[in-house]
C-alpha cells in the first residue's frame, strides 16, 4: 500500500517540517537515555577513584581512530544533505552510502577492540567500570547499527529521487549518534 | 516545505478508499480506532489489576482463608499480587487509557486534523504496547511465578534471582515495562508533533483546548523523565542475566542508584497521568457550568510550572533510604512547593464553577468528584513531603492511602470523566444517565471507605509490606483488623459497582439513544464533525474546520446560543 499521508502530516503550523520536528523530539528522548547512563557513570567514577586503574586498559588509539571515523561519516552525512537540497538524489545516496561505510568501519574497530579486551578477561561482569564501559558503548553501538539500517532505506529512496527531505532528518540523527560518542570517548578512554 | 505536496495520492484519495475489516479493526491507522484499542486494552488490563487488589485485600482482611476464585494466598503470591497490581494499574491502565487512548482519540479531533501526523507510527506504538501486555501476562505463568519485588523493583531484591526467587518473572516484567516505555515514547512524539504542526488554520496556541495541552505536556514530561529509567532497565536486566554489578551491593554495586533512576522517572510519572485527568476536568467543567474556563493562561502556566517542578522532587521517596539529610531538606522544600501550582489549578476550576449555571450530568459529577478526591490526596501529600513527618509515615498504610487518593482519582475518576463525556463522540450514542449516577455515587462512596480506614491503620502503625498481621501482636488488635475488613468490604462493593459501568458501556454502545453530533452543546472542534461518530478523516477533506476563537466561549452576552463553536465565523 502506498504511503498514506494525512492532512495532519502536511500541515506545518509551527513552520518546522513535520518529520524534522519529530526527529528533534526523538533526539530529546535519546538525550535523556544517554544522559541517564552517563550521569550514573560519572557519579560512580567520582565515587570510585580506583576505577582509573581499570580504565588504563582501554585502548585510546582505537577509540581515537573511531572518533575520526565517526566525525568523517558525519561530514559525508552533511554532504548528502547538501546534495539532497540541490535535488540530486543519486549524489545524496552515494554520500549516504559513504556514511554507512563509516558506520561499518566503526563497528569493525569496535568488534576488534572488544575482542581483545574480552581475551584479556575484561568482561561486563568483571567490575563496575567494565559494566559501564560495555553498557554505554553497547547502547551507542546499537544506535550506530540502527542508524546505518535507516540510512540504507533513505539512500534507496533518495537514489530514486523520492523523499529527499529524509536525508536531512537521518543526518540529524547521525550527528546525534556522533555527538554521544564525543562524550563517551573522553569519559571512557581519555580519563585514566 | 517540499514535505507538503510531493505525494499526489494523498489524503483526498485515501478518504474514499474502502477499508477491509482487517485494515479497519485489526491493524487500523485511524487515530480513533487506535484510541479505542488502547482504551479497551487498558480497561481489560484493569480487570487484572482489580483482581490482584481483591486477592491481597482478602488475604489482609481474612488471613489464610481460601480466597474465592483464587485459593489460599502464599507469601510469594501475595508479593506478586501487590507488585502486579501496581504495575498493571500504572503502566497498563493509567498510561494507556489517559495518555494513549484519550490522546489518540482527542488530539486530531480537537485541533481539527484528519489524523495523527504519523498514523503508521501510531499503529506501531499500539502494537508494541500490545506485545508488552502479552509479555507481562505471560510472566505471571512462568516457572517461579510472577515478579514480586513491588512495582518499584528495588535492588538488590530485583537484581538477583537468588533474592527474588523469580528467575524468569523478574526479567519478563522488566522487558514488558521497557517495551511499554518504547510504545509511549513513539506515541508521545506523535502527539507532540501533531499538536504542534497539525492544528487547523487559525488555531493559535491559546485556542488549543486544555486537554490537548495537558496530554502534550504530559508526553514531554514522560519523554524527559523516562530516559534514565530506560538506561536503568537495561542495566538491571544485565544485572539479572549477565551478572554485571550495577545495583547489587554484594558485588560492589549501588542499590540507591536504581532508586534515583527509578524515581527521577517515577515522580514525574505521577504528573504524567495527573495532567490528562485535570485536562478532562478543564474540558468538562466549562461545558456543564456554561461558563468560560477561568484564567486559561494561568491554568496553562501552572501546568508548565508543575511539570518543571516535578523533576526536582523525586528524592522525597528516599528520605529513609540513607540519603544525605541536607538533600532531604532541599527535596522537602521542592515537594511542598509543587503543591502551589496544583492548588492554584484546583482554585481556577472552582472559580470556573462560580456563578455558572451548573448541570449535574454524569461527566460533571465525575469532574467534581475528581477535584474532591484529588484534594484529599494532595493535602495528605504535604505530610509525606516533609521529611520529618515522612520518617514516621514511610512505608505505612498512610502512604498507601495517600497515593491511592491521587491515583484512583487520576486513573479511574479522571477516566470516567472523559469516557462519559466523549462517549457520544466515540460511539454516537448516549449512556444511560441513571445507571451513570448510580455508578458514580456507588464508586465514590465505596472508594472513600476503602482508603479513609487505611489512613487510620497507617497512623496506627500498619506497615505496607506485611502478609499477615497476625504475626505481629501489636498490630493484630481487633480495632485495626476491623478497619482492614472495612477497607476490604468497601473494595468488594466498589468492584460490584463497576459491573454497572461495564453493562452501561456495552448496552449504550449498541442500544443507547442516538446522540447527534453535539449533545452537550460544546464549543470545541470535535463536536462539529458532520458524521457522528466521525468517519475516516473526521471532516470532508475539502471542508476541514477553520478556527476563529478560543475553546471555551460559553454564555457570551448578546448571542442567541449560549455556546459559540470555535469554527463558527460569526
Amino acid at each position: 500500500m502506498a504511503a498514506f499521508r494525512p492532512i495532519a502530516n502536511t500541515r506545518s503550523a509551527t513552520g518546522i517540517p513535520t518529520a524534522k520536528l519529530a526527529v528533534w523530539w526523538l533526539l530529546v528522548s535519546e538525550i535523556v537515555i544517554f544522559g541517564g547512563v552517563l550521569a550514573s557513570y560519572l557519579m560512580h567514577r567520582l565515587g570510585h577513584p580506583e576505577w582509573a586503574n581499570y580504565a588504563v586498559h582501554t585502548q585510546t588509539a582505537i577509540g581515537a581512530t573511531n572518533t575520526l571515523v565517526l566525525l568523517s561519516s558525519s561530514l559525508t552525512a552533511v554532504l548528502a544533505h547538501q546534495a539532497a537540497q540541490t535535488g540530486d538524489g543519486k549524489k545524496a545516496a552515494k554520500f549516504l552510502l559513504a556514511t554507512i561505510a563509516g558506520a561499518c568501519l566503526f563497528l569493525c574497530f569496535k568488534a576488534y577492540e572488544w575482542h581483545g579486551e574480552i581475551e584479556e578477561g575484561f568482561v561486563p561482569w568483571t567490575n563496575g567500570f567494565w559494566a559501564f564501559y560495555y553498557t554505554a558503548a553497547g547502547i551507542h553501538a546499537s544506535h550506530v547499527i540502527v542508524g546505518a539500517i535507516i540510512m540504507a532505506f533513505v539512500a534507496k529512496d533518495a537514489y530514486a529521487g523520492r523523499d529527499l527531505h529524509r536525508v536531512e532528518n537521518v543526518g540529524l540523527y547521525w550527528h546525534f549518534v556522533d555527538l554521544v560518542w564525543i562524550f563517551l570517548f573522553p569519559l571512557l578512554y581519555i580519563a585514566k | 516545505m517540499s514535505v507538503a505536496h510531493d505525494h499526489d495520492h494523498g489524503a483526498h484519495d485515501a478518504h474514499h478508499h474502502e477499508m477491509s475489516f482487517i485494515e479497519k479493526y485489526i491493524f487500523p491507522t485511524d487515530h480513533k480506532y487506535i484510541g479505542k484499542q488502547y482504551m479497551f486494552t487498558g480497561m481489560f488490563m484493569a480487570l487484572f489489576g482489580g483482581f490482584y487488589a481483591y486477592v491481597f485485600r482478602m488475604q489482609l482482611a481474612f488471613p489464610n482463608m481460601s480466597v474465592p476464585f483464587f485459593g489460599r494466598v502464599s507469601p510469594m503470591e501475595y508479593n506478586a499480587a501487590i507488585t502486579q497490581h501496581g504495575t498493571v494499574m500504572i503502566f497498563w491502565v493509567a498510561m494507556p487509557v489517559l495518555i494513549a487512548a484519550f490522546g489518540n482519540f482527542l488530539i486530531p479531533l480537537l485541533i481539527g486534523a484528519d489524523d495523527m501526523a504519523f498514523p503508521r507510527l501510531n499503529r506501531l506504538s499500539y502494537q508494541i504496547f500490545l506485545v508488552s501486555a502479552v509479555v507481562l501476562i505471560a510472566s505471571w505463568f512462568v516457572p517461579g511465578g510472577a515478579f514480586g519485588g513491588a512495582w518499584t523493583a528495588y535492588p538488590p531484591l530485583s537484581a538477583d534471582a537468588r533474592y527474588s526467587l523469580t528467575p524468569m518473572g523478574s526479567s519478563m516484567w522488566l522487558i514488558a515495562v521497557a517495551l511499554e516505555f518504547a510504545a509511549f515514547l513513539l506515541g508521545g512524539i506523535n502527539f507532540i508533533v501533531t499538536a504542534m504542526n497539525g492544528r487547523a488554520p487559525g488555531m493559535k496556541w491559546n485556542d488549543v483546548p486544555m486537554i490537548v495541552w495537558m496530554i502534550c505536556i504530559a508526553s514531554i514530561l514522560f519523554m524527559a523523565s523516562v530516559g534514565p529509567l530506560v538506561a536503568g532497565a537495561i542495566m538491571l536486566l544485565f544485572d539479572q542475566n549477565l551478572g554485571t554489578n550495577f545495583f547489587d551491593p554484594r558485588r560492589g554495586g549501588d542499590p540507591i542508584l536504581w532508586q534515583h533512576l527509578f524515581w527521577f522517572f517515577g515522580h514525574p510519572e505521577v504528573y504524567v497521568v495527573l495532567l490528562p485527568a485535570t485536562g478532562m476536568c478543564a474540558e468538562v467543567i466549562p461545558v456543564f457550568a456554561r461558563k468560560k474556563l477561568f484564567a486559561y493562561d494561568t491554568v496553562l502556566y501552572t501546568t508548565i510550572g508543575t511539570g518543571v517542578l516535578s523533576f526536582f522532587v523525586w528524592a522525597h521517596h528516599q528520605f529513609v533510604a540513607g540519603i544525605d539529610p541536607r538533600m532531604a531538606n532541599v527535596f522537602t522544600i521542592t515537594t511542598v512547593l509543587i503543591s502551589i501550582p496544583i492548588a492554584e489549578m484546583v482554585f481556577l476550576y472552582i472559580a470556573t464553577l462560580y456563578g455558572g449555571s451548573i448541570r449535574y450530568t454524569v461527566p460533571m459529577l465525575w469532574a467534581l468528584g475528581f477535584i474532591f478526591a484529588f484534594l484529599i490526596g494532595g493535602v495528605t501529600g504535604i505530610y509525606l513531603g516533609a521529611s520529618g513527618a515522612d520518617i514516621y509515615f514511610h512505608d505505612t498504610y498512610f502512604v498507601v492511602a495517600h497515593f491511592h487518593y491521587t491515583f484512583f482519582p487520576i486513573a479511574f475518576i479522571g477516566t470516567f470523566t472523559g469516557f462519559t463525556y466523549w462517549f457520544p463522540k466515540m460511539f454516537g450514542r448516549m449512556m444511560n444517565e441513571t445507571l451513570g449516577k448510580i455508578h458514580f455515587f456507588g464508586t465514590m462512596i465505596s472508594f472513600n471507605f476503602i482508603f479513609l480506614p487505611l489512613f487510620a491503620t497507617g497512623l496506627g502503625g500498619d506497615h505496607r509490606r506485611i502478609y499477615n498481621y497476625n504475626n505481629f501482636p501489636e498490630l493484630a488488635t481487633p480495632d485495626l483488623q476491623n478497619l482492614r475488613i472495612l477497607a476490604t468490604v468497601a473494595l468488594l462493593v466498589l468492584i460490584a459497582f463497576q459491573f454497572i459501568f461495564i453493562y452501561n458501556t456495552f448496552y449504550s454502545m449498541f442500544f443507547g439513544p442516538i446522540s447527534g453530533t453535539n449533545p452537550w452543546k460544546a464549543t470545541t472542534l470535535e463536536w462539529t464533525t458532520p458524521e457522528n461518530p466521525p468517519g475516516h478523516g473526521n471532516w470532508p477533506p475539502d471542508n476541514m474546520p477553520t478556527v476563529y476563537r478560543g475553546p471555551y466561549e460559553y454564555s457570551v452576552p448578546g448571542r442567541e446560543d449560549d455556546f459559540w463553536p470555535q469554527n463558527q465565523q460569526s
